[in-house]
Order: C-alpha cells, then sequence, then structure tokens
C-alpha cells in the first residue's frame, strides 16, 4: 500500500513534468487545445502498471494541477474532457483485449483530440470546428502512436516491477 | 520497423485514416471556392457580416479581437485572449473556414451568400 501510494506521487510529478515541458514547445496545430499530449505517456503506463481506477485519479489530479499551475480555467475543461474520453476509451480497448499498447495509445490520442473538440463546438456553438476533424485525427493517431511505441518499451523493462 | 502492431491495431488505424478521408471529401463537396463573406459570430448569434472584397480591419466583440481582411482572405490579428491560438492560425477564405478564438468565444467563419442576400446585408 505504501508502495503504491509512493507510485503514484511519482506518476503525478512525471506527468506534471511533461504537461510543462509541453508548454514550452511552441507546437501549434493552430486549433485550440491540441497538444502534443506527452503526459498521455504517464496515463497509459499507469493503466497498465496500476490499474483503471489509478489512472483516472492520476488524470484528474494532473488535469487540476497542470490547469492551476501553468494554464487557466478554459485550459482546465478543455483537458478534462480530451483527457477523460481518451482514458475511457483506452480502458476499454485494453480490456477487450486483442489490441498492443500501441494500438490503445493511438486511440487515446485520438479521442484526446475528439473530446476537446466536442468542447469547443458546445462552447462557440457552431459546427464550423468540424472542418479541424481530419487534422485532429490524423495528428491524434501519430502522436498517440509515437507515445504506444515509448510506453511498450518503458512496460517491457519494468515488467519486474509490481505496482 | 517492427513495433510489434497487431491484427485489432491495424484495423484502428485504417478506420481512422478512412473517417479522416471521409471528412475532407465532405468538405470538399460543402467547401470550395466561391466564398464571398466572413460572418462575425459571439456564442454563435452573428453579429457582423463582411465582404471578403473589401479590405479593412474591423474590431470584434467590442474590441477584445481585430478581424483583418486582406487580398480575400480573413485573419484575426489581435486579441487579448490567453493563449493567442487565434491569432496565429493562417488567414481563412475558403467556404466553411473558421477562425476561432474560444476564450472570447468569438467565430469568424467564411461562407457564401447568395447575391441577394449578401446586397441586404450590405445595404
Ligand atoms: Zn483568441
Amino acid at each position: 500500500m505504501r508502495g503504491r501510494v509512493a507510485y503514484f506521487g511519482v506518476f503525478t510529478a512525471l506527468a506534471l513534468i511533461f504537461s510543462y515541458i509541453e508548454t514550452l514547445i511552441p507546437l501549434q496545430f493552430g486549433i485550440p487545445g491540441v497538444k502534443l499530449g506527452l503526459a498521455n505517456l504517464v496515463i497509459v503506463l499507469a493503466l497498465y502498471k496500476m490499474g483503471t481506477g489509478e489512472a483516472y485519479l492520476l488524470s484528474v489530479v494532473r488535469v487540476l494541477l497542470t490547469g492551476f499551475l501553468f494554464g487557466n480555467y478554459f485550459s482546465i475543461i478543455y483537458s478534462l474532457a480530451g483527457g477523460l474520453l481518451s482514458l475511457s476509451v483506452m480502458a476499454l480497448l485494453r480490456k477487450n483485449g486483442g489490441f498492443s499498447v500501441m494500438g490503445v495509445s493511438l486511440a487515446g490520442g485520438v479521442f484526446h483530440n475528439i473530446g476537446q473538440l466536442i468542447v469547443a463546438m458546445l462552447v462557440v456553438e457552431t459546427f464550423s470546428v468540424i472542418y479541424y476533424v481530419p487534422v485532429l485525427l490524423i495528428a491524434g493517431m501519430l502522436t498517440g502512436l509515437l507515445i504506444g511505441i515509448v510506453s511498450n518499451e518503458m512496460l517491457k523493462r519494468l515488467v519486474n516491477i509490481s505496482m | 520497423m517492427k513495433i510489434g502492431l497487431k491484427k485489432k491495431d491495424w484495423v484502428l488505424i485504417i478506420i481512422i485514416v478512412c473517417v479522416a478521408g471521409l471528412t475532407v471529401l465532405v468538405h470538399t463537396f460543402i467547401g470550395g471556392k466561391g466564398a464571398n463573406r466572413v460572418v462575425v459570430k459571439i456564442e454563435g448569434a452573428i453579429q457582423d457580416t463582411y465582404s471578403l472584397s473589401e479590405e479593412g480591419d474591423y474590431e470584434i466583440n467590442g474590441g477584445t479581437n481585430i478581424l483583418q481582411i486582406r487580398n480575400g482572405k480573413a485573419s484575426m490579428v489581435e486579441a487579448d485572449c490567453p493563449d493567442q491560438l487565434c491569432v496565429h492560425q493562417k488567414p481563412v477564405s475558403l467556404n466553411r473556414e473558421s477562425i476561432i478564438c474560444l476564450p472570447n468565444k468569438v467565430v469568424v467563419e467564411v461562407e457564401t451568400g447568395t447575391s441577394r442576400e449578401f446586397d441586404a446585408v450590405t445595404q
């Protein structure tokens, strides 16, 4: 139990660091809220090593802390919508079986962007954001795949550590 | 490069690429040339309509954002929002293209108005 709490703390710290690094990278897709999703790496690891419940808790804690530290009220809502939708899809695919870590992660990347798009659509009350869908899908897929490959390598090395 | 993708992963990738391709097709059908005006919406309600052929700078939303029309293209040149994403967005000129300022809830959308409709707006 103490080990779990310690690991959770390490994961939270890592997620925060990644979120911070991401605010420093001037990578803009020109679309509100769309980012590389580096912190998703930690969420994927938590999902596989700790379980669904812990991954959800980590996701919410990360979004709130990052929002208060580096963002604003808007960024919290977008990140939360993207993060929770993404995690729900990833948990579902992982449970369903037949998907590799890469597959789970790329689906997560795609739905992360879809979640944010839905919020954007509700806020500005227009469907014109649909124009961004192709870019969002492909960008989410590629970044998700990349994060999946890295996660997969890390999970291989963490195989003997139980959390 | 062997990265260990499974069969279901590939199915997922193919579905995503197909959906993306399909939406591009839909856009080419509803979008394209012939757009002649820019509609400014705040929280979904139309505030102003400007002609794409008339160059000018326009204050919108009481001055929180400044819209510029040059060479038949519309762009956001100034905004007081914290993220500045709208200012970084590329100029829009095609039908249904839009620039969004999420924090200020401003949408600038390119449209094709029929000439009669358009006359009614400019009069
Ligand atoms: Zn803006």
